[in-house]
């Protein structure tokens, strides 16, 4: 079957579309790109370098603004995947969804809307079995936004490794956030991974920190060998 | 042994992960034995083994199992608890001979209970996460469990340990399962 996972550079989305492509045929990436740094649906921080792992991966990116406004951000969802459905014959919809039944039920809406198949394949993963399978898979995931207590300053761009698990692992013990950060807070950048046929490094970025929100905003990056 | 079976299009689906993986993964957190099985690989011997069954939802757009209620005629015989979910308690209805009708659904909603069973214990309200394009309707036989006649959320057979439900329990309601592991 021809899908489209809907992508933004996150660990979620690449190792959605890693999942995706080992059982069927990915044929484009749709990235939403919102101007509103709170959007609802629409991971932001550094999605525009998500072109980069598109090239990375050798699959076509369909990419298509927001505004970023509540509701209008779904119809523009649609509009992106109405375009990916002309532009590249695709029969369904992939998501790096896991716990949010609010982003799952709208995209499952659309999908039903257009007809098309809705997929995703991380729900209700275990977060911090998936952090640990997305390290011994190879996957370079970094840290590039922070958004809630207690995560401090050291988070922000650190690599996702066995270490850094074991600290978020504590921190849900204790504070009760989500390992993976689905709930918001932490998202992140992939750099490098078993389907990228290149690694991308970062050249310049840029790191802010201050009351428990901190992101890490890549200024300049390129694709290298492997 | 826990029997988990796969309801979707095909084996080793896309759907898998978001369908079978989260029912398997609460057997497996709690430690209990349990085996994963495509409905078109099921084989009699998997079936005795098992001490319990349950039958998993589907992606909305996946309608195969529904035309294929010939391959789950063994439910019929079967004198071991079985639990359909979503997908799993549209084939339960077929087999006994109550309806798949359309009834589209998708979100978190509440859902009454107005009976009590060993499984979803006694009457109150509960929030649950629906996907469905199909429900049912009651079975001969059968008692509406939670829901109402037009809109049937869970059923059980009257005398058995077959029970239906139509929302998805890796969804806020793991305890369903866990329960069902118990019964």
């Amino acid at each position: 079957m021809l899908l489209g996972v809907l992508f933004s550079g996150g660990k979620d989305s690449v190792y959605a579309c890693r999942r995706a492509m080992e059982t069927d045929s990915v044929s484009c990436l749709i990235t939403v790109v919102s101007q509103n740094p709170d959007s609802y649906m629409f991971h932001t921080p550094n999605v525009v370098w998500a072109k980069l792992i598109a090239e990375a991966v050798g699959i076509p990116q369909l990419t298509w603004p927001t505004a970023g406004r509540e509701e209008e951000e779904l119809s523009d969802l649609s509009d992106a995947i109405a375009a990916a459905v002309d532009g590249y014959g695709i029969e369904g919809v992939v998501t790096g969804a896991i716990e949010s039944v609010y982003q799952a039920a709208r995209v499952q809406r659309i999908c039903r809307e257009l007809d098309l198949w809705c997929y995703n394949p991380l729900w209700q993963i275990d977060q911090l079995e998936y952090l640990r399978l997305l390290v011994s898979e190879g996957f370079e995931v970094i840290i590039t936004g922070v958004f809630a207590y207690p995560l401090d300053e050291s988070f922000v761009g650190a690599r996702i490794d066995l270490d850094l698990i074991g600290e978020l692992e504590a921190l849900r013990d204790r504070y009760a956030i989500n390992p993976s950060g689905e709930g918001g807070e932490i998202e992140t950048f992939v750099l490098d991974g078993p389907i990228f046929k290149k690694r991308i490094e970062i050249l310049r970025a840029e790191k802010t920190y201050e009351n428990y929100r901190g992101r890490f905003s890549i200024g300049e990056a390129r694709l290298v060998e492997k | 042994m826990i029997l988990v079976v796969d309801l979707c299009f095909k084996p080793l689906s896309l759907s898998k992960y978001e369908f079978v993986d989260p029912i398997a993964g609460i057997a497996k957190r709690k430690g209990s034995e349990y085996e994963v099985v495509h409905f078109s690989e099921l084989t009699e011997n998997g079936i005795e083994r098992a001490d319990r069954i349950i039958l998993c939802g589907t992606a909305l757009k996946d309608g195969l199992y529904a035309r294929r209620i010939d391959l789950f005629s063994w439910i019929r015989d079967l004198d071991k608890p079985i639990l359909g979910i979503c997908a799993g308690m549209q084939v339960l209805a077929a087999v006994f001979g109550g309806g798949i009708v359309p009834q589209p659904k998708i979100g978190l909603d509440g859902i009454d209970i107005v009976k009590e069973t060993d499984l979803l214990g006694p009457p109150r309200s509960i929030e649950g996460y629906h996907l469905h394009n199909f429900g049912v309707t009651l079975p001969p036989g059968f008692d509406l469990v939670a829901g109402r006649p037009g809109e049937v959320e869970a059923f059980k057979d009257a005398e058995r340990a077959v029970y239906g439900i139509i929302f998805h329990p890796e969804v806020r309601n793991r305890w369903i399962v866990e329960k069902f592991d118990a019964l």
